[in-house]
């Protein structure tokens, strides 16, 4: 199980507060599905993805994006417990969706990039590396049901 | 091999002709060894990399990340044809430094990082798409020679 001192919480947790979660979650997403195309393929009733306006215009993948981001809000909440915390979510990804848990990993660094444009100076080496701490252990509890 | 349009190709010139490339070189490196501290074992020799602030100040740090960034340049003035630009890197990251060419991603993902946090608003989807295409690319360029 991943552990995180009090400094890495405190650091994923202060700027968590800060993020707008409708706003950066449409982000998120519609940067994996213009950045990695055959993500798209998750999405296919998602309408238009034709281009990168259309994408990050998209009304699905902007609440869609809110939705996995909010999501990821509880990985904040429960940072020492991550693997139940997303059980549930792991299964239904292998089970129903048929996701390759590679792309946990492709959106985790799509969070972290996308902080990075947002915070700038704020998002200093310290709190990248205990973003990424998080999101590799995010990625990694929701492949963990996997079978 | 790896297809960059012409307009990639602008894209990416234009915004690296805005990169202070010692600067953005130290961090680069700084923030790999900070985020994936086991990279530190290919540093060994490097004195003080003992916190965050010891990596991001060491002088030997700042010199290499500004090498290892100069020698990017070069992937961007030979996008058509990088293997051949990596070549003799290549075989010395394999045959001398005995790199795991996974590193080379990991040092691509913290590079779009960077251009992030020093761009802001300004690195797009588009571009960061183009980015992480010319990242992968180098990264695979570096390990082509690996036996």
């Amino acid at each position: 199980m991943v552990h995180f001192t009090a400094e890495e919480k405190a650091a994923v947790v202060s700027l968590w507060a800060k993020v707008n979660v409708e706003l950066v979650g449409g982000e998120v997403l519609g940067r994996l599905l213009v950045v990695f195309p055959w993500t798209q393929r998750f999405f296919d009733n998602f309408g238009n993805l034709s281009s990168e306006s259309a994408i990050m215009g998209n009304p699905r993948v902007k609440a869609h994006g809110k939705k996995v981001l909010t999501s990821f809000g509880n990985a904040v909440k429960h940072m020492d417990d991550l693997k139940d915390t997303f059980a549930e979510l792991s299964e239904l990804h292998c089970d129903k969706m048929h996701v390759d848990p590679e792309n946990f990993k492709l959106l985790g660094n799509m969070i972290l990039i996308v902080l990075a444009t947002h915070f700038s100076k704020e998002f200093t080496p310290q709190v990248q590396a205990a973003w990424q701490k998080l999101t590799t252990a995010v990625a990694n509890a929701l492949a963990h049901r996997y079978h | 091999m790896v297809h960059f349009t012409a307009e990639e190709k602008a894209a990416i010139t234009s915004l690296w002709g805005k990169v202070n490339v010692e600067e953005a070189g130290g961090e680069a490196l700084g923030r790999l060894l900070v985020v994936y501290p086991w990279t530190q074992r290919f540093f060994d020799n490097f004195g003080n990399l003992s916190s965050t602030s010891a990596i991001m100040g060491n002088p030997k740090v700042k010199a290499h990340g500004k090498k290892v960034l100069t020698s990017f340049g070069d992937a961007i003035k030979n996008m058509d044809n990088l293997k051949g630009a990596f070549a003799k890197l290549s075989e010395l990251h394999c045959d001398k430094l005995h790199v795991d060419p996974e590193n080379f991603r990991l040092l691509g993902n913290v590079l779009v990082i960077i251009l992030a946090s020093h761009f802001g608003k300004e690195f797009t989807p588009d571009m960061q798409a183009m980015w992480q295409k010319l990242v992968a690319g180098v990264a695979t360029a570096l390990a082509h020679k690996y036996h």
